[in-house]
């Protein structure tokens, strides 16, 4: 039987022809055999009153056919656009170790990411066919050329970093005084993209019909950039020696604030049955060993950050803990799009709901 | 189960691409490889597509796939097959109905519609074919099939109408099409907004961090 709201308003059935009983019943076969009904002549005992239906419990909308690659670029792009900030406070601070290792862990992470993020298309050959056009309805397309304005300015501040570790040794000949010229100005250029880097990557995923990135959309900017802040900051509380990393401590604990007062800010606002996507399964075991990761690494970067054990303990949970985020609400949107339930359930609440607030004109089913 | 019985019934529906006005597949494209044809259809071109995947996550009906294989959802990708394979066209770009392009611009049918044996599917101007699909719901819930309603037909609803527009007897979801679609572009001015938010908070976040000095 239909479970349409219009049922209720049907005239009665002419006598002797009985349509409903040949054309009734849903096609996922749930109801079974019913005694009474099986010839068509007799109205069946009972229905059993369908609260959610789906085209055999096939999914609605499709998945983004992305690998692990996808969510590790998440995690990295987040740790480059950080790194390059750090870099560039440090920069204007004079702080010449947190500058360094801000711009290497840039430049590292940004090209690991982008290996990742050009192995997963379908073919890797055309990735330059991302700078065919400036899209502005497009996260992919602003997100390519942010990454690619975000690798000029880190690519050049790393090789200055790099040409004066090695003692002067890259064969720069006269092009070395305009490295030098240049690595202020383009570490200053990367660091203003950074942020953009570790954001856009939130709307891309936002942006798609995949209901639990969709439903995530006011808040997963956030998380990501306080993900991103941890992390990066993370890498430098690994990496610096702990008298200059104390901006990099700072952040952290910030970074670490933002992610955790964000994301239950998300988990609360979503839809209740989306955010279940996010709490069951493997994503939810991961999001939650995030939180504490995150809780850990950053206790342990406020009691004993000074101190190089502990921060360099604090900095891997961090790590680990943004990782672990963005693994997670990835796999949690995968798995929300596979199943149609995510897709069906919000989207006739929200129609109920407009309905109910009196707006009738702008269902795409129509009565004729 | 026999047929006709109240265990079961067939409903009908062509798998078609909805040509939606608001196309969520064509707004996230990157490369441009999806754009809207002369006859108001979205189509892929496969030679500009880099297979990045957009598209099928931004697709509200699920109809867009990145095909690796010959079928739509293959099992085993290129190479990982024994025996000698036909070659397959287009191999790792996104692919979706074209509405059948060149057919379009031959001035053919398209082929659903062109070997529909009852002309359930049938192909024509978008006003016309709405205005024959209202004749028909109406004539349906003549006969007492009140069940019978239009999905599509509605150029207020989250996608702006769509190019193929359905006869559908029972709910939405019931034939796999979603009961409320709408194009996630539709919330990106305020996904912009919310995203130079959060930039700018951990730039801010920076600052402050710096501004604590060395110790």
């Amino acid at each position: 039987m239909t479970a349409s709201e219009y049922d209720s308003v049907r005239p009665p059935e002419p006598a002797g022809r009985r349509r409903r009983g040949g054309r009734g019943g849903p096609p996922e076969g749930v109801n079974g055999a019913r005694p009474g009904g099986a010839d068509g002549a007799r109205e069946a005992a009972m229905v059993p009153e369908a609260q959610f239906t789906s085209y055999y419990g096939r999914p609605v909308v499709k998945p983004a056919p992305w690998g692990h690659d996808v969510a590790a670029y998440l995690f990295l792009g987040g740790v480059a656009g950080g790194s390059a900030v750090l870099a560039a406070g440090a920069q204007l601070t004079g702080q010449a170790a947190l500058r360094r290792n801000g711009r290497l862990g840039a430049l590292g992470a940004v090209s690991l990411g982008a290996v990742f993020l050009v192995r997963d298309l379908g073919r890797p050959e055309r990735f330059l066919n991302m700078l065919r056009v400036i899209k502005l309805t497009s996260p992919m397309s602003l997100g390519s050329w942010i990454l690619t304005a975000f690798s000029a300015g880190a690519s050049v501040a790393a090789a200055a970093e790099v040409d004066r570790m090695t003692g002067g040794r890259l064969p720069l000949g006269p092009l070395r005084s305009v490295l030098r010229f240049v690595e202020g100005p383009a570490g200053l250029e990367a660091a203003a993209f950074g942020p953009l880097l570790a954001v856009y990557t939130a709307v891309l995923l936002a942006d798609t019909s995949t209901p639990t990135w969709n439903d995530a959309r006011d808040e997963l900017p956030f998380v990501f950039v306080s993900s991103a802040s941890l992390a990066a900051a993370g890498l430098a509380m690994v990496a610096t020696p702990v008298a200059e990393a104390a901006p990099a401590r700072r952040l952290a604990v910030l970074g670490v604030t933002g992610d955790l007062v964000a994301t239950q800010v998300m988990h609360r606002r979503m839809d209740p049955v989306v955010a279940e996507t996010l709490h069951d399964g493997r994503a939810g075991t991961m999001l939650r060993l995030s939180e504490a990761l995150a809780v850990a690494g950053g206790i342990g970067t406020l009691l004993g950050g000074r101190r190089r054990g502990v921060a360099a303990a604090s900095g891997l949970a961090l790590l680990a803990a943004s990782a672990l985020t963005r693994f997670g609400i990835f796999e949690a949107g995968i798995h929300s799009a596979k199943d149609p339930r995510y897709t069906i359930e919000p989207q006739k609440r929200r129609l109920a709901a407009r309905r109910a607030a009196g707006v009738t004109d702008d269902s795409i089913t129509t009565a004729g | 189960m026999p047929p006709d019985t109240p265990e079961f019934r067939w409903l009908m529906s062509s798998d078609v691409c909805k040509h939606c006005t608001h196309a969520g597949c064509l707004d996230v494209c990157p490369t441009g490889a999806l754009f809207r044809t002369e006859f108001g259809t979205v189509v892929v071109q496969a030679d500009v597509c880099n297979g990045c995947g957009t598209c099928v996550a931004g697709c509200p009906f699920g109809v867009v796939e990145r095909r690796t294989d010959g079928t739509a959802a293959p099992k085993t990708k290129r190479g990982e097959r024994k025996g000698e394979q036909p070659e397959v066209p287009n191999l790792g770009v996104a692919q979706k109905c074209t509405l059948c392009y060149d057919r379009l611009l031959d001035d053919q049918t398209p082929a659903c519609a062109k070997t529909c044996p009852t002309t359930s599917i049938k192909f024509g101007d978008h006003d016309d074919m709405v205005a024959l699909a209202k004749e028909r719901v109406a004539a349906l819930h003549a006969q007492g099939r009140t069940e019978a309603r239009l999905y599509g037909a509605n150029e207020l609803d989250g996608v702006g109408g769509t190019g193929s527009v359905f006869l559908l007897l029972d709910e939405p979801e019931v034939y796999g099409l979603p009961p409320d679609p709408r194009v996630p572009t539709a919330d990106l001015p305020r996904m912009f907004t919310r995203a130079g938010l959060a930039a700018a908070g951990m730039a801010a976040a920076a600052v402050l961090s710096f501004l604590g000095g060395r110790r």
